[in-house]
């Protein structure tokens, strides 16, 4: 598998993510090899098998409805790098 | 002796009958911190000693431990060693923390470890590496590297880490302490700064096998905010440890003692197989082929999930915002370019390749499916015995900056820990030796799934027999144990 520098601008820019040119070069050729490794997987027979997400058979999990108290609101915005008026705030989004 | 070498349940102890006041534990603790800050860097926030509003029942109560930093602290910071996180003050407590402060733990803070806990050496922490009291200038291990460091070095007696491919088990072998990563779903991971969640699991790093069993029993059992915790009946631990061994199979996976295992680890961890043997186990070497393939898979599963769980750190909600951005996804774009260090970045973007349409099927499927066949594999081995042994680490710890440089080599030196997370396996690493340079080595008792108990029953066993886990940094090394005690 070929990585190359068009790919990795491909999923940085899915994963949010903008390399300078030289830290792009740099993570395309560690990516490389990283995936060239991760191919020794191909050397592991996996016809038929299901793939696992999870260890155990957990299925549906729930609990009853319960109302309580949600956490307080100032005490969330206190975290927020920008609020206004009890809400977070953000450049606008739709013009 | 000197209090910070006594053993958690030991100062508990102590606490208990009045011969040790708390004040004084604490003091001795803020005395050894002192040092550790100078010269470990364990710490990323040390508070002041968090009095619990209850006197507590555990026989832990009263006694000093800390918290790695990706563990939420009701008001303390929690930074997950990211710049993006560097100012983020949780509004609430983890599920371990309330349990903990409930059985009368006393927290002296929160410690360094890699950001967002990927990493392998504790340095890819954006406040500085983490320091291995035991040699200055090599890695403590990762990514609990601040906890174990700050048990080795008696800052604090025991910490609670989290794990997820051997974060706690490998910085506990790099510093000569005893680290458990219990069962999937064991321990609530409500608070705990998610990874990839469906291999982490917090665990306690302490002196002793004991020690753990003793922390691990307040911190089990179902939390409804957890659906993936299990309810499991916390019908003691600490209670279960016997020591008895007689009749217990035990097999070695040949293919853990193959090609690229320095040979002083390999000497010592067979050294302590012996120990195990001496104690009336059945010891013998099995083979255990899918340990090829447990690195590939385990860090495509790692890096899928983490590219997933981190899309939330985007400069709005908590966290650290970017100065100057333009529009809405400038300012996503721009907070997580700057927030997130290198290697963070490498395993989003792994993590998105192998998610990414036209590669899903050859990567993520593909690694999904190993895991099956991996966890049957040990489901197989399991059938046979009842424990298996390996070594933590195929080295001793190396010097700082020498794994940075070369990413997939740091990724393969995890072979022997990462396949019990896939798996969701408990396992404990136990010091069993120090090599030449006097630098400690560990071994790891794996468990079938809710094994906890055995594994931590023959790992005291072994520590009844052995004083591993009692030798200090900077104290009496002796020259006669260097080759693991052979």
């Amino acid at each position: 598998m070929k990585i190359t520098e068009a790919l990795v601008d491909y999923i940085s820019q899915l994963s949010r993510l903008r390399l300078p040119p030289e830290e792009k070069r740099a993570m395309t050729t560690e990516l490389e090899g990283i995936v060239a490794y991760m191919d020794v997987l191909d050397g592991l027979d996996t016809a038929g098998v299901e793939p696992m997400s999870h260890v155990f058979p957990l299925k549906n999990v729930t609990r009853p409805d319960q109302t309580a108290p949600s956490q307080d609101g100032e005490e969330l915005l206190a975290n927020a790098p920008a609020s206004k008026e009890g809400a977070f705030l953000v450049p606008k989004a739709v013009e | 002796m000197e209090l910070w070498k006594l053993t958690a349940l030991e100062l508990g102890e102590a606490l208990g009958s009045g011969s040790v006041t708390r004040a004084a534990a604490v003091q001795a603790a803020q005395a050894r911190i002192a040092w550790i800050q100078r010269s470990c860097n364990a710490f990323l926030t040390v508070t002041d000693p968090q009095t619990p509003q209850k006197a507590g029942d555990s026989p832990l109560a009263g006694v000093p431990m800390a918290y790695k930093d990706n563990i939420c602290t009701k008001g303390v910071r929690t930074t997950c060693a990211s710049r993006i996180l560097e100012n983020f003050i949780p509004c609430y407590d983890a599920t371990v923390v309330e349990r903990l402060a409930a059985a009368g733990a006393v927290s002296l803070g929160k410690l360094n470890m890699d950001e967002f806990a990927m990493g392998s050496t504790s340095e890819t922490s954006c406040f500085g590496p983490v320091r291995n009291p035991w040699d200055l200038t090599r890695v403590a291990g990762g990514s609990s590297g601040g906890a174990a460091a700050a048990v080795a070095a008696g800052g604090v007696w025991y910490a609670v880490g989290s794990d997820t491919g051997g974060s706690i088990r490998q910085p506990a072998a790099y510093c000569g302490v005893t680290g458990m990563k219990p069962t999937y779903g064991t321990v609530s991971r409500y608070g705990l700064v998610a990874y990839a969640s469906s291999l982490d699991q917090i665990g306690p790093i302490a002196r002793s096998a004991a020690d753990c069993a003793a922390v691990l029993d307040v911190m089990i059992g179902r939390d409804a905010r957890d659906s993936t915790s299990l309810d499991r009946p916390a019908d003691g631990l600490l209670a279960g440890l016997t020591g008895e061994l007689r009749g217990k199979r035990i097999g070695l996976p040949a293919d853990c003692f193959g090609d690229g295992l320095d040979r002083p680890v390999a000497s010592a961890v067979l050294a302590a197989a012996d120990v195990l043997r001496a104690r009336g186990a059945e010891v013998e070497e099995f083979h255990l082929p899918v340990m090829k393939y447990v690195v590939p898979a385990y860090y495509i599963i790692a890096c899928a999930e983490a590219s997933s769980n981190l899309s939330r750190f985007d400069g709005v909600k908590y966290g650290w915002r970017a100065e100057s951005y333009g529009d809405l996804g400038e300012l996503y774009t721009s907070t997580r370019t700057q927030g997130f260090g290198t290697e963070v970045k490498r395993r989003i973007l792994l993590g998105t390749f192998v998610l990414s349409s036209g590669y899903y099927d050859a990567y993520y499927k593909k690694a999904l499916q190993a895991k099956a066949v991996i966890k049957a594999a040990f489901d197989r081995a399991f059938a046979r015995y009842d424990l298996l042994l390996t070594p933590v680490t195929p080295s001793t710890a190396p010097r700082l900056g020498e794994s940075l440089s070369d990413p997939l080599k740091m990724y393969l030196s995890d072979i022997y820990t990462v396949s019990v997370n896939l798996a969701g396996l408990p396992a404990l690493s136990m010091p069993c030796g120090f090599d030449p340079q006097g630098l400690p080595i560990g071994a790891q008792l794996i468990g079938p799934p809710l094994g906890d108990g055995e594994v931590l029953n023959a790992a005291h066993a072994f520590q009844l027999e052995t004083d591993w886990h009692r030798r200090h940094p900077g104290g009496q090394y002796a020259p006669a144990a260097a080759e693991g005690g052979i």
